[in-house]
């Protein structure tokens, strides 16, 4: 297996670093979720800085893709807030007490006078998502696309950059993840880390404040895991804003600015790699890490 | 024919069999009083395509069944999406015009929207001009009636479609910043086209046959052409026969055609090309059994 020819600058393919407009990028505060019954987000709060890379550790089941999942609302939370780059994410602010409010919202007894939240239109949430990229465990490219055409898509149609424009910003993003070859190939002839690198690429071509990563090598087989987690690696050297849901703890090791460790729903403990990997203060983490070290 | 086509009976074959039939039935009816005898000549000047009034009946057919189609599939599209919108008056519209126009015979849908309509002043079918071509009240009833029928079938095929393709492409069209129309137009149609692509194409053999039924509204397709020839010589075995071979013709070509497009919807799959189930012309034309049972006469 050859390393891939990862070459540095991969912001310099879209112009740089895109600057957020606020030194705290995602600041999530006491969010709720529940799944019918279940309870998978309690109260959780989150806040990422500008340039930081954050990544989110934790069994399986204890919310943290659900969290990252919420931050560009494809999920919806129940309470809370969470804002990127200022902005309330999927919701706008309406006077509690009208007559939207669901009735078992109601029971659990709002101030009144307070402010519940209203899903925002589809039209304002599709722009806040402009913003905020998004890695998926299982690639998610679009299949009747060639890789470029997987990368200008969303530049050309949300964008509307010129084809021109959105072409040679592809090309540029595929040389530096090593890809320029596959241009014209479609996704089902390419490798789990090829697909992955092309995905980081389109997520990029955005030009987003802020990339989340859901379990972005976990679907890969062993030996392609390195290729995908090198793209990552220069990405944070570069100074972009991530959020990154991983099992790969080298990667947290070396690159994270932060750990947050989540259990059942809820932010057991956070702090540098440091600190968590080497002398973590709670129990659930010992656990957690004595199994997966 | 299902069983024909189970067993993957060449186009020769097929032709072979229908003239044995004609002979037993010749044969049949000499040994009675009154005996029939097929006039192959009366037959190929049915048959013939410069006869008096052949081509324009099949003009009408294709055209009456392509804008039909394309009608269906436009109001299957909007029907479909509406099933599964979230809000309620969409789904409510869309199931209700799909339980009418299933649940009824399209026989006395043309009947009562042409006739019963028009009788009651609600809509006249009046004839228009569009770029100096005069379209008769009878044939938009036709086109639009079809249309609209087909639709309601389209709706569940287009429904099966979306629903077919991987929820992580929505998911990925929303994270980039796309809205829900362009999700539709760009990411999710389009690959529900190659599930919906083969269905289709079924719908419009269909549709090339169903357009028989508007001989009611009097609108002179093929099948009626072929009623008016044998009421004139008198000679129905004949007219029909013919009529029914023009059909095979039309369903045949439109089959090439079928596998053409189905190869070209085929790109970027892991099926590839020609390996897509009901591909090749002739699981086209015989159904899939014939290519995969290895009796396919070669």
């Amino acid at each position: 297996m050859t390393t891939p020819n990862v070459s540095g600058n991969l912001l310099g393919a879209i112009g740089g670093v895109p600057r957020p407009e606020t030194d705290v990028v995602v600041d999530a505060r006491d969010v709720n979720k529940w799944f019918g019954r279940l309870h998978v987000l309690k109260d959780v709060c989150l806040q990422v800085k500008r340039q930081e890379t954050v990544v989110v550790i934790g069994p399986s089941g204890s919310g943290k893709t659900t969290l990252i999942r919420c931050v560009n609302h494809l999920e919806k939370i129940q309470s809370g807030r969470i804002f990127v780059n200022g902005h309330l994410i999927g919701y706008r602010e309406a006077p509690a007490g009208g007559i939207k409010v669901p009735i078992a919202r109601r029971r659990n007894g709002k101030a009144p006078g307070a402010t519940k939240l209203v899903e925002d239109k589809e039209k304002n949430i599709a722009q806040q998502r402009q913003e905020i990229g998004m890695v998926f465990q299982r690639f998610n490219l679009f299949p009747h696309m060639t890789a470029l055409e997987n990368i200008i898509e969303a530049p050309i149609h949300v964008r509307g950059a010129s084809h021109d424009e959105a072409v040679a910003m592809g090309r540029a993003l595929l040389e530096r993840v090593g890809l320029a070859a596959k241009e014209h190939v479609y996704p089902n002839q390419l490798s789990g880390g090829q697909q992955q690198r092309i995905a980081i690429a389109r997520a990029l071509a955005m030009k987003p404040a802020l990339m989340l990563f859901d379990e972005p090598t976990s679907a890969l087989d062993p030996e392609m895991i390195g290729e995908v987690l090198e793209v990552m690696k220069e990405l944070a050297r570069e100074g972009m804003t991530m959020i990154v849901v991983s099992h790969e703890m080298g990667f947290a090791r070396e690159v994270a600015n932060r750990v947050v460790m989540m259990d059942d729903g809820v932010v057991v403990e956070e702090g540098t790699p440091d600190q968590v990997f080497s002398s973590p203060t709670q129990e659930r983490t010992k656990a957690f890490l004595s199994k997966i070290l | 024919m299902t069983a024909l086509r189970n067993r993957g009976i060449r186009p020769a074959l097929l032709v072979g069999f229908l003239f044995l039939i004609a002979l037993a039935v010749a044969g049949c009816s000499s040994s009675k009083s009154q005996s029939f005898q097929f006039d192959a000549n009366i037959f190929l000047q049915d048959l013939n395509p410069t006869s008096q009034g052949v081509l324009g009946a099949l003009y009408v057919t294709i055209v009456i069944s392509v804008i039909a189609q394309a009608l269906g599939v436009a109001l299957g599209v909007l029907a479909a999406l509406g099933k599964m919108a979230h809000i309620a008056p969409f789904r409510v519209t869309a199931n209700v015009y799909i339980w009418i126009f299933r649940g009824t015979p399209l026989l006395v849908q043309l009947a009562f929207l042409y006739y019963g309509v028009g009788a009651a002043h609600l809509w006249g079918w009046d004839p228009i001009t569009i770029n100096g071509f005069l379209i008769p009240g009878a044939i938009q009833a036709a086109m639009v009636i079809l249309g609209v029928n087909e639709g309601a079938y389209m709706a569940e095929i287009i429904r099966a479609g979306i629903m077919a393709v991987d929820p992580g492409q929505t998911e990925a069209a929303k994270s980039l910043g796309m809205t829900y129309r362009l999700t539709m137009t760009r990411i999710v149609l389009p690959q529900a086209a190659r599930v919906i692509i083969p269905p289709l194409g079924n719908e419009f053999n269909n549709m090339l046959k169903t357009t028989s039924l508007i001989f009611v509204l009097g609108v002179v397709e093929t099948y009626n052409h072929y009623v008016i020839v044998q009421v004139n010589n008198f000679r129905p075995f004949e007219a029909y026969a013919a009529c029914a071979l023009w059909f095979l013709l039309l369903t045949t070509i439109w089959g090439f055609i079928q596998s053409r497009i189905e190869k070209r919807f085929a790109r970027g799959t892991a099926t590839g090309s020609s390996a897509i189930p009901g591909a090749s012309w002739r699981a086209r034309l015989f159904g899939n059994a014939a290519t995969s049972s290895g009796l396919g006469g070669h």
